[in-house]
């Protein structure tokens, strides 16, 4: 039989999971853990339940609460999918965020399912975040050794891996909000439109400069790679240069240079890359198009 | 510190309004609890992975995957099965419609059908068919092809705001 505990405060759950004795998991909207503890007849030790913690609750606005200084969305990560699409200040100020949220499972899964355990249980065809990649999140952890910020970009060390120490929790993901006009787009390939996962997942965050540049051109992308990642090569290809058709064939030649697809039971490596450039082009040229 | 936190092996909550004094095993499947350990075999198991949604149940009102709730997080909740909604002698407008409108064939996937139906009937008046169908995305029925499933839904808000006159019919006709 697992031991359960349902920690009365974030500091209380750190000290639980940070008990080598215990051996305890983290849980929350349990929509993976579930699937394998069922598939594989497994069972644990101890089980901490961090849905029921405030602290991981909620999604504000705070000024000045991120690196760079400008203000952010907080999302606490035992958000689910349902609070983070139906929020006020994530469809206003990241409609990505919302959108994606809305592909991720069906009503059921984000009824539960949250975002702190989409980062955390990290698969690489995570929806999330390759929205989070393209717009430069930050995650705040907290652990035995405390607290600590880090850019979500450097989250993922491999397949399946990530920085987290043993331990450790996601807390918060901080979301630096985009000046105004900057453009945001997401599409995600699966087999339907609903409870799908993904084939190929992307994400795209940038500016059209008075001149017509592009700046601060990101892109993240999952389902391409051991892990979710952003698409530097295509980053270069837009910075700085026109939107339109030779920039949007640059970015999606580098694009389909860069990721390291595989062959799976969702879908091919070659069906990958070729969708993956085609997208790509598709968000440049719609950039050229929406000139505001 | 932690055995002031451990939780017991006793999860308190109700199911469909009656309360409950469960023990067991924390992570036990709350699908497996409603079936085998209270008899409610109204809730289907389908895929148990979060997938096929034979298996909704309301949490709290809200639809999940009765496969993917652990006991632990039952405490203190409100869990609606489709034997609290309503049986064949008080059949909710829902489900009589989707008995009339032919949105019932096999049956596997109806009380979770039903139940996401009534929760999003509940929140929103009027659906139209594309929040329909993104509504009922994570409950798969491999009979009916859906259509009289969305027109079950359609009579019932029509039902609703014409005084009760039954629109449900089988004909092909999308009215």
């Amino acid at each position: 039989m697992s031991r359960a505990f349902r920690p009365r405060s974030l500091q209380e759950a750190v000290a639980l999971l940070g008990d080598p004795e215990l051996g305890a998991v983290p849980v929350a909207g349990c929509t993976d853990l579930m699937v394998l503890d069922h598939a594989m007849r497994r069972s644990h030790r101890a089980v901490v339940d961090l849905l029921g913690l405030a602290e991981l609750r909620g999604i504000r606005w705070a000024e000045g609460g991120g690196s760079a200084g400008g203000p952010v969305v907080e999302i606490g990560a035992a958000s689910t999918f349902s609070a983070i699409r139906a929020d006020p200040l994530v469809r206003m100020h990241l409609p990505i965020l919302a959108e994606a949220a809305a592909t991720i499972g069906a009503w059921q899964i984000q009824n539960r399912a949250t975002i702190g355990g989409n980062l955390a249980n990290a698969s690489p065809a995570a929806d999330s975040a390759p929205v989070l990649l393209a717009l430069d999140a930050e995650l705040v952890l907290v652990g035995p050794a405390g607290e600590r910020v880090v850019p979500y970009r450097s989250f993922h060390l491999g397949y399946r891996k990530t920085l987290l120490a043993p331990g450790e929790l996601i807390a918060r993901i901080r979301v630096p909000v985009p000046v105004p006009g900057t453009r945001q787009r997401f599409h995600k390939v699966g087999t339907r439109q609903a409870q799908a996962i993904s084939k190929v997942v992307l994400a795209m965050c940038c500016r059209r400069e008075p001149d017509g540049l592009l700046r601060g051109v990101r892109f993240g992308v999952g389902s391409v790679a051991p892990v979710p990642r952003r698409l530097r090569g295509a980053e270069q290809a837009c910075e700085g240069r026109p939107a339109g058709a030779a920039t949007a064939e640059r970015a999606a030649a580098a694009a389909a240079a860069e990721v390291h697809p595989i062959d799976d039971v969702r879908s091919t490596a070659a069906y990958r890359r070729e969708v993956l450039a085609r997208l790509v082009r598709r968000m440049v040229l719609e950039l050229a198009a929406d000139a505001g | 510190m932690q055995e002031a936190i451990a939780v017991s092996d006793t999860v308190r909550f109700t199911v469909n309004g009656e309360p409950r004094c469960w023990q067991g095993e924390p992570m036990a499947r709350l699908l497996d609890v409603l079936r085998y350990e209270l008899g409610l075999t109204g809730t289907k198991e389908g895929c148990g992975e979060g997938e096929c949604g034979a298996c909704t149940v309301l949490l709290d009102g809200e639809p999940v995957c009765a496969c993917l709730v652990p006991m632990l997080q039952c405490e203190g909740r409100a869990v609606q099965t489709i034997e609290g909604l309503g049986g064949a002698d008080r059949l909710e407008p829902v489900q009589r419609a989707f008995v009339e409108a032919g949105g019932v064939q096999c049956g596997a996937c109806t009380p979770g059908l039903v139940l996401t139906a009534w929760a999003l009937l509940q929140r929103e008046p009027r659906p139209d068919r594309a929040r329909m169908r993104e509504a009922l995305a994570g409950n798969l029925c491999r009979c009916t092809g859906y259509e009289r499933i969305l027109r079950a839904l359609e009579h019932t808000i029509a039902a609703r705001q014409g005084g009760g006159a039954p629109a449900a019919g089988t004909g092909e006709a999308t009215p």
